[in-house]
């Protein structure tokens, strides 16, 4: 069933899609909980700022760590589908961030709106931008290691 | 919040993110670039507006608006791809593209979501 013959896209495989919930229901939960947890200060959600920022960097170290180490398919894919998808996407949002920003510029609050929206996309790339930098170091590190244990094997084209 | 709330809260932001991916893949299938997360966040947005804007005027219970408006837009839409896919875009030197999935992105987002709760005030 799950074979390269396959040519169903993966969006619409019920397997990917029983993934994504599960991953999503998940992440859902997370973003809830420390919402709940972290209530809003001064009509400001920083917890959802948080969120938005840490899954940013979570999701680029996720997706550039899968890509370095192969084509996206078996195992890797599951994890990008599940946890990238799934639990990242669940986790982050963007119609909080839209309406939180919408309502504190309906409300007056025009410098603490653009800071609040313009704040959580600028910081929220540099934080996706960190995490693909970090998932290039560990990669990079981990292939020097491969490369000092295993020397014939890198020459070779890789160490698997 | 009871635990039943809670429990269907995230189930439901599980189906969003399910949805996501439908729409997604299908949109991507069609055009590529940052179009599919776009639509994604902006639609996703308004909805969040609506159902915000029109929370004071007890047309459904407070806990449906949880399921619904944190729970399943709140797993439909997503930052993280939003600034994902942005961050590639710059990385590739795509500067007209990344501009647009980044800034252009909040900025119809956040207008989709007053307008939203403006019409959600009208309901």
């Amino acid at each position: 069933m799950s074979s390269t013959l396959n040519t169903t896209p993966v969006h619409l495989r019920l397997p990917y899609l029983c993934l994504v919930v599960g991953g999503g229901t998940i992440g859902t939960a997370a973003r809830e909980g420390l919402t709940l947890a972290f209530p809003p200060a001064g009509g400001i959600p920083y917890a959802t700022f948080a969120i938005n920022v840490s899954g940013a960097f979570l999701l680029g170290l996720l997706l550039d760590a899968l890509v370095r180490m192969g084509p996206d398919d078996g195992l890797r894919r599951r994890i990008r589908v599940m946890v990238g998808t799934g639990f990242m996407g669940g986790f982050t949002t963007y119609s909080a961030l839209a309406v939180t920003t919408a309502g504190l510029l309906g409300e007056g609050g025009v410098g603490i709106s653009i800071a609040y929206g313009l704040g959580t996309v600028l910081i929220g790339g540099a934080a996706t931008g960190a995490g693909i930098t970090t998932a290039t170091v560990l990669h990079g590190r981990s292939r020097a290691r491969s490369a000092r244990q295993n020397p014939d094997a890198t020459l070779n084209g890789g160490a698997r | 919040m009871t635990p039943l709330v809670f429990i269907a809260l995230a189930v439901a932001g599980g189906l969003g993110a399910a949805a996501r991916m439908v729409l997604d893949g299908a949109i991507k299938s069609r055009a590529s670039g940052p179009w599919a997360t776009m639509g994604i966040n902006v639609s996703g947005s308004l909805a969040l507006g609506i159902l915000t804007g029109s929370a004071g005027e007890q047309i459904l219970p407070e806990a449906w608006h949880l399921v619904i408006g944190t729970g399943f837009l709140g797993g439909y839409t997503t930052f993280s791809t939003a600034s994902f896919e942005t961050i590639r875009l710059i990385q590739e030197r795509q500067w007209a593209s990344g501009l647009v999935s980044g800034l252009g992105t909040l900025a119809l987002a956040t207008a989709a979501a007053g307008l939203g709760l403006w019409i959600g005030g009208l309901v």
